[in-house]
């Protein structure tokens, strides 16, 4: 069991090498400017919270960080809705041009962002959407919209075939099998594909850059352009780091249970 | 057994027109604007192919298209043993076991830009941990100015930030394996070695390919960590596809060149993704993919 | 529509990929695509093929743009009778 041992130390340091960094960051956003210009602290001397009462007192972070929440809202929203219907087909029907259809599907997810910006400055200003949480909601369904047909595909897979005709010979019509039977039975399916929406969603930061310009900007727009204002205040963008990493730790705590078995579906 | 029927495309209609609405039009227009020389709407000259002839013979875009090759294939070399390895040595149960999968997740969670941050912020030689410590070490290290501190920071920051999704990827494969082949390997006094190359790699090979795939993929639009952390920099040196049609696109506001880019870039994401769907398809489902039902 | 910058030809190319998609779909509806394997190294169905030999028109076109000074056209017809061999054989 000697080399179990091992491997098990590999995770160990592998984890300090995770944690250092973040360690790094909470560590700065608790120093003054200063401060940090000052010199090392591998342990802050004198911690303050000023930092993060700067952010929580400017309004403009607060609405970019509504911002945020209600573009990847949306988008998450939008997601499952026409990705429910989608995959539950493709997992149970056989159809002209499906496998095309789910390539194709596919290759939006893979496509980099940075082919579609040209047009989507266009697209979104002709339509009368620049500058709206919608505009990023809909810009990001290129690669939320797969990704959920994909998780999800897999999960109603996985919900014996069987069921669908027993509701059948029971004589419930579609309607009702598929949402009050067939809905809850993939609960974890949808829920980790929720998890996975909002994670790509509040992670990507091009597209959203791109089309908002004062009203809509997201938080994390806000934090490079603080950068250019007033010098660089690490303190102040490291709390922002701290602020945004907090979602995320939260989303993930809560579906931890869930986690592996949306990872096994080996489709993420 | 799938029932066969073209009614289904009905399910299947509010995703195709949602993703014909944000990649089809837009591919279009990219194409028309490829060929064109535009100086605003009203204004513009068709020019054929010029956009690609000069940018296939751009050394910048060639060098561009060879460091990141340089790059993804670094990051895979890299991140796909780390990530068996790291799977491999994470316990199967306990009270660790969600501590653990929650802090591997943790870097996929966080927004790109402040996962360039953050590795600003802990590698600048005079604020940050990582850069005072390898330069009080003894080593000239300073990854703005040096063009391999510049790399080996962005792969660690890459390293950083996607290892985890190979890891969680493998060990969901992994926990899937039925506990009796670990038991016949156990008789046959199996190294641990022979474990892996005879009883898990086979069973975890389909997910493998769809690790290399994402991280391939992932890696080949990599674009806002660089961003933050280098800027593209010292010089070029760390400026990979995406980045440098950014600054085309947005930047210079090259229509036409960073159109022909984009149509040159994502065939090459086509021809990379049809590869490995067919493989994934025929690995997964037996050699051929037509026996099987499903997709 | 002004801001997709419409010209003849691509109007024309993307109606000609339009047409062939629907034709394909069409030949499929009367005579559905018996897979095989032919001279390609894997199992092919018919829309197979056509996706395959459109890719490859693709990037014989881009290295020939890249590498000669030589009028496209004749990448072109390269490519039909490529296609065509595809679709037969492949």
């Amino acid at each position: 069991m000697n080399t179990t041992m091992r491997a098990r130390w590999y995770v160990y340091a592998y984890c300090l090498y995770l944690l250092v960094p973040l360690y790094w960051l909470v560590n700065m956003s608790l120093r003054t400017r200063g401060d940090i210009t000052a010199g090392l602290e591998v342990v802050p001397l004198n911690p303050t919270l000023g930092n993060f009462a700067e952010i929580f007192t400017n309004p403009v972070w607060f609405t970019a960080l509504g911002n945020s929440l209600s573009y990847v809202v949306i988008n998450t929203i939008i997601s499952i809705l026409v990705a429910v219907p989608a995959a539950y087909v493709f997992s149970r029907y056989r159809f002209l041009g499906d496998r095309q259809l789910f390539f194709w599907l596919l290759t939006n997810r893979m496509a980099p962002p940075a082919v579609f910006l040209l047009p989507f400055f266009q697209l979104y200003s002709a339509i009368g959407l620049f500058d709206t949480p919608l505009a990023v909601a809909l810009a990001h369904c290129l690669f939320t919209v797969p990704l959920a047909v994909w998780i999800l595909e897999g999960f109603i897979s996985n919900v014996p075939v069987e069921i669908d005709e027993m509701a059948r010979i029971d004589g419930h019509s579609f309607v009702f099998f598929f949402f009050r039977l067939f809905l809850p039975m993939i609960r974890g399916g949808i829920g980790v594909t929720v998890f996975f929406c909002f994670m790509f969603s509040w992670v990507e930061l091009l597209l959203a850059r791109t089309l908002t310009g004062s009203a809509a900007k997201p938080i994390a727009v806000v934090m490079t352009r603080t950068i250019s204002a007033s010098g660089i205040d690490w303190g102040v963008l490291a709390a922002a780091g701290v602020l945004t990493v907090l979602p995320g730790l939260v989303v993930v705590w809560f579906v931890r249970r869930h986690l592996v078995k949306g990872f096994a579906m080996g489709r993420v | 057994m799938q029932a066969n029927t073209n009614k289904a495309w009905l399910g299947v209609l509010p995703v195709v027109l949602l993703v014909a609405f944000s990649a089809v039009i837009p591919l279009m227009t990219v194409v028309n604007y490829s060929v064109q020389d535009i100086f605003d709407v009203q204004t513009r000259v068709f020019v054929g192919f010029d956009w690609y002839r000069e940018t296939l013979r751009d050394p910048r875009f060639v060098d561009a298209l060879l460091r990141q090759i340089l790059f993804s294939s670094l990051i895979l070399v890299i991140e796909i043993p780390l990530g068996i390895v790291l799977a491999r040595g994470l316990p199967r149960e306990g009270r660790l076991l969600p501590l653990l999968l929650v802090l591997l997740a943790v870097p996929l969670l966080i927004p790109w830009n402040v996962v360039g941050m953050i590795w600003q912020i802990f590698a600048r030689p005079d604020i940050g941990l990582l850069g005072a410590a390898v330069n009080a070490a003894g080593f000239d290290y300073n990854f703005t100015g040096v063009v391999t501190d510049a790399w080996v920071t962005l792969i660690a920051m890459d390293v950083w930030h996607w290892t985890s999704l190979v890891t969680l990827l493998t060990f969901a494969g992994l926990t899937a394996i039925p506990g009796a082949c670990y038991q016949a390997a156990m008789l046959d006094d199996a190294s641990r070695w022979q474990v892996f190359w005879y009883v898990e790699f086979p069973r975890i090979r389909s997910v493998l390919v769809i690790a290399v795939l994402l991280r391939l993929m992932d890696s080949l639009m990599i674009y806002t960590e660089p961003f933050v952390l280098t800027g593209g920099g010292p010089g070029n040196a760390t400026t990979f596809l995406s980045q440098y049609l950014t600054s085309m696109a947005v930047g210079q506001f090259d229509v036409g060149p960073a159109a022909a880019f984009s149509v040159l870039y994502f065939l090459v994401i086509l021809l990379l993704c049809w590869l490995f769907y067919t493989s994934v398809m025929g690995s997964s489902k037996g050699p051929d993919p037509y026996d099987e039902d499903g997709l | 529509m002004a801001w997709m910058a419409w010209t003849l030809p691509t109007a024309l190319f993307f109606a000609a990929i339009a047409a062939g998609l629907v034709a394909m779909t069409v030949f499929e509806l009367v005579r559905p695509t018996i897979p095989r394997r032919g001279l390609l190294p894997l199992v092919t169905s018919r829309g197979d093929r056509f996706f395959i030999s459109l890719l490859v028109s693709a990037f014989i076109h881009a290295g020939w743009l890249g590498i000669t000074e030589l009028p496209v056209y004749m990448a072109s017809i390269g490519c039909l009778v490529l296609g065509g061999l595809l679709m037969r054989f492949g």
